[in-house]
């Protein structure tokens, strides 16, 4: 194991120790699962059985709330997660033809990742941004008012900056 | 000399009759014994309309208003004011509601001036992330009112008084809530802040965070120290990265300076604000799956009894409210409920955010008071619909919700006339739809959306939604058969009935209220395989009209080359090898092809 995976583990651990010492423990689960997927990007099969024998709770009950919410990736994804908004105000001004574009461009269906890895796409319920509709969000960043070739242009920058 | 003050005296007739005159001559007087007459001007105004306490003066910058001035009092402002610094309390009007402040900033702009904002009436004005900003619009004082002041069962009385119901969405009576979590027994209670908002569309609790944290908050505290909980816990998106960093900062800042935390101002009353984050998931909005979520496991919603308010989280009595819910309790605290239930109609009190989106000009958060018509939201805030189109719709409620055409844009808004044209309040999404949608485009959409959420827990939901979306998307496919109408009304009447939560019991709404206000949209799908709109891709066709110039703009970007046809003549799409993707309609400069 890398030295940088050691340390994010132990960073976990730590995480993990520090939620022990409350009451209620096992209703920290959701956040144990925020921190994994913030440290290693994905939910692996090998840390959420970790998390289990740590927690002392069943894996299967992990699996099970792990499933169950849209957030959490249960496959590694891209450098850049690109999410395209599917809200009401989205669909109303045209949010498929944004999606269909992306699919093209990127050449991946939704929850996939690129060749390269550098892109994930998927579908995201609103953003919150419906004033600027219809929005993707790479990362944290929100990208508003699009057309098909304004996407592109989106993509390309992004492209550009991981040459 | 550089002017210092600005004083501005009511010169309507009633203060004109109370001696504003006299009292313009005493100031003049008052200020050149003070050598101040060329560092303050007087202005006169006309009337401000609170002739009851007239005469008034108002003194800028600070904008501080004294009301019934008298001759005699002008001494004693000018020298304690004007010279000292210190306003003369006692005959400053205190009536200065907490929503006024922002008209005095924003009130005169069109779009602010058929609002009233009071849940939001901070967002904008001041820094979010500065507790002292807070605390200069009399932040935290309702918090202070109500620990000294005030005993538990007064907060809960004043709240009812209110007459505030819950913003999330089914709106029930808070104070009742209030009262119910209040008279348990339990060593331990819980109270929640519901800022998982999930409805597409709706965006109002995202801002009132990001834009006035302290706020909620404080309202929480109240809410904990009313029902006798010594913990909190806002349960929210995390989808919301912003809204969460300004959440933590503000717990931190109100910690800091005793608004959180153990014996809060010198009270007794301890009390602790955690944060939980919600991992997307939809039906988590409804209470029981919440507090599920909370405790670590699937967000799946229970049936009720017992309510949270008996059993919640962890088992103990839970008070759970709606963001929007818990930024009005400073204002009933301080304004107290007899002046909030003045506001908005006989049943719902106070004001509504709504996340005004869709084809409308003016996109945004409107707050406006109960009562208000869906035609002044749209048209006189909204600015509405662009390019000239005609309006087809209104839909309100988010997923939950119905779409009303035009014949209710004068329905006075509250919880009661919505639910009555066939749609709900819901968490206040408001979504202006113009005459270029699908009406049944737009149902299956939302049927896609609950579809995709529900969480299968109770056959209803899970089963029947999955039926509603497969008849629906046959029609939209043109596929559709006689009877599939009736299909749909008779399938989303049993899932309304059968249903285990607000998700299942809400979900047919967009199919049922599209059916019912513009079922002529689906017998053309069925019976015409036509879509109007020109929406539905599989009813579409798309053909070269006399306008082509031959140009080949649609022969190059056609991407399954259906395009025929050589340059400078009239091109022909070839209907067999077309997918109707639109990209030629789109790429056209001389209108050439026809969508039909």
């Amino acid at each position: 194991m890398t030295q940088i995976a050691q340390d994010k583990l132990q960073e976990l651990y730590d995480f993990i120790e520090d939620v022990k010492q409350k009451d209620y423990t096992e209703s920290y689960l959701i956040a144990v699962l925020h921190k994994v997927q913030e440290l290693f990007g994905y939910l692996p099969q090998d840390v959420m059985d970790d998390v289990a024998e740590r927690m002392g709770i069943p894996t299967a009950h992990i699996w099970g709330v792990a499933t169950f919410y849209h957030y959490f990736n249960l496959k590694p994804v891209g450098k850049h997660m690109v999410s395209v908004c599917m809200g009401t105000a989205c669909y109303v001004k045209g949010a498929d033809k944004v999606l269909e574009t992306l699919k093209k461009e990127l050449g991946v269906a939704v929850g996939e990742t690129t060749e390269d890895k550098l892109f994930t796409l998927q579908e995201a319920r609103c953003l919150g941004a419906c004033g600027l509709a219809p929005v993707i969000m790479i990362d944290d960043k929100m990208y508003g008012e699009l057309d098909g070739k304004g996407t592109i242009d989106v993509i390309n920058q992004y492209r550009k900056a991981a040459k | 000399m550089k002017e210092k003050f600005k004083l501005t005296l009511c010169d309507g007739p009633s203060c004109i009759h109370n001696q504003s005159k006299e009292i313009r001559a005493a100031l003049e007087a008052e200020l050149s014994q003070h050598g101040l007459a060329d560092q303050v001007s007087i202005h006169l105004s006309g009337c401000l309309g609170m002739c009851k306490q007239g005469p008034i003066l108002i003194v800028n910058p600070g904008f501080t208003m004294y009301g019934k001035v008298e001759v005699a009092d002008i001494p004693n402002i000018v020298k304690s004011h004007l010279v000292e610094g210190s306003p003369v309390a006692e005959k400053v009007i205190r009536e200065d509601h907490l929503y006024n402040r922002f008209f005095r900033i924003f009130g005169d702009v069109d779009f602010f001036g058929k609002q009233m904002r009071i849940t939001l009436r901070n967002c904008g004005i001041i820094d979010p992330e500065n507790i002292d900003d807070y605390l200069s619009v009399r932040g935290y004082e309702a918090l202070a009112k109500v620990l000294t002041d005030m005993k538990p069962e007064d907060v809960v009385a004043e709240v009812k008084k209110a007459g505030l119901r819950g913003r999330g969405g089914a709106g029930f009576p808070t104070g009742l809530k209030w009262e119910f979590t209040a008279n348990q027994e339990s060593d331990e209670k819980y109270v929640i802040c519901n800022a998982d908002e999930g409805d597409p569309g709706a965006f109002m609790d995202r801002s009132a965070i990001e834009g006035d944290p302290h706020t909620v908050l404080e309202g929480i505290i109240i809410g904990g120290y009313a029902i006798g909980a010594s913990k909190g816990i806002v349960y929210i998106r995390a989808e919301y990265p912003l809204a969460i960093e300004r959440l933590e900062k503000a717990i931190a800042a109100a910690k800091e300076h005793g608004f959180l935390g153990d014996n809060i101002l010198g009270s007794d009353f301890s009390f602790d604000i955690e944060i939980r984050l919600g991992a997307g998931a939809f039906v988590c909005g409804e209470e029981t799956a919440l507090i599920h979520s909370i405790e670590g496991s699937r967000g799946m919603p229970r049936p009720r009894p017992p309510y949270p308010s008996v059993s919640g989280l962890f088992g103990k009595p839970t008070l759970i409210n709606n963001v929007e819910s818990w930024a009005n309790i400073p204002v009933i605290v301080l304004d107290g409920g007899d002046w909030f239930s003045t506001i908005g109609t006989e049943t719902s009190k106070g004001t509504k955010v709504f996340a005004l989106a869709g084809m409308v000009h003016n996109t945004g958060l409107v707050e406006v008071p109960m009562g208000t018509t869906l035609r002044e939201i749209v048209y006189d805030i909204g600015g509405g619909i662009p390019n000239d189109k005609a309006f087809k719709a209104i839909q309100t409620g988010g997923p939950s919700g119905g779409c009303l055409p035009a014949e209710y844009l004068d329905t006075e808004i509250d919880y009661e006339s919505l639910a009555k044209a066939g749609s709900i309040m819901g968490s206040g999404g408001m979504i202006v739809i113009d005459e270029d949608a699908c009406m049944v485009g737009l149902a299956k959409f939302f049927i896609e959306f609950t579809q995709d959420e529900s969480c299968g827990k109770c056959t209803p939901c899970r089963e029947g939604t999955k039926r509603m979306l497969e008849i629906l998307t046959r029609i939209t496919e043109g596929k559709g058969k006689e009877g599939d109408i009736e299909k749909l009304e008779r399938l989303g009447h049993m899932i309304k009935n059968a249903s285990l939560c607000g998700l299942g019991q809400s979900a047919p709404n967009p199919v049922l209220s599209t059916i019912k206000n513009f079922r002529e949209e689906y017998e053309e799908h069925i019976r015409d395989k036509k879509c109007s709109a020109g929406q539905c891709s599989a009813l579409l066709s798309y053909v070269v009209n006399d306008n082509c110039v031959g140009c080949g703009a649609c022969k190059r970007i056609c991407p399954v080359n259906a395009v025929e046809g050589t340059r400078k003549e009239k091109h022909v799409i070839d209907q067999d090898k077309c997918i109707r993707c639109g990209q030629c309609y789109d790429v056209c400069k001389f209108d050439a092809i026809t969508k039909a």
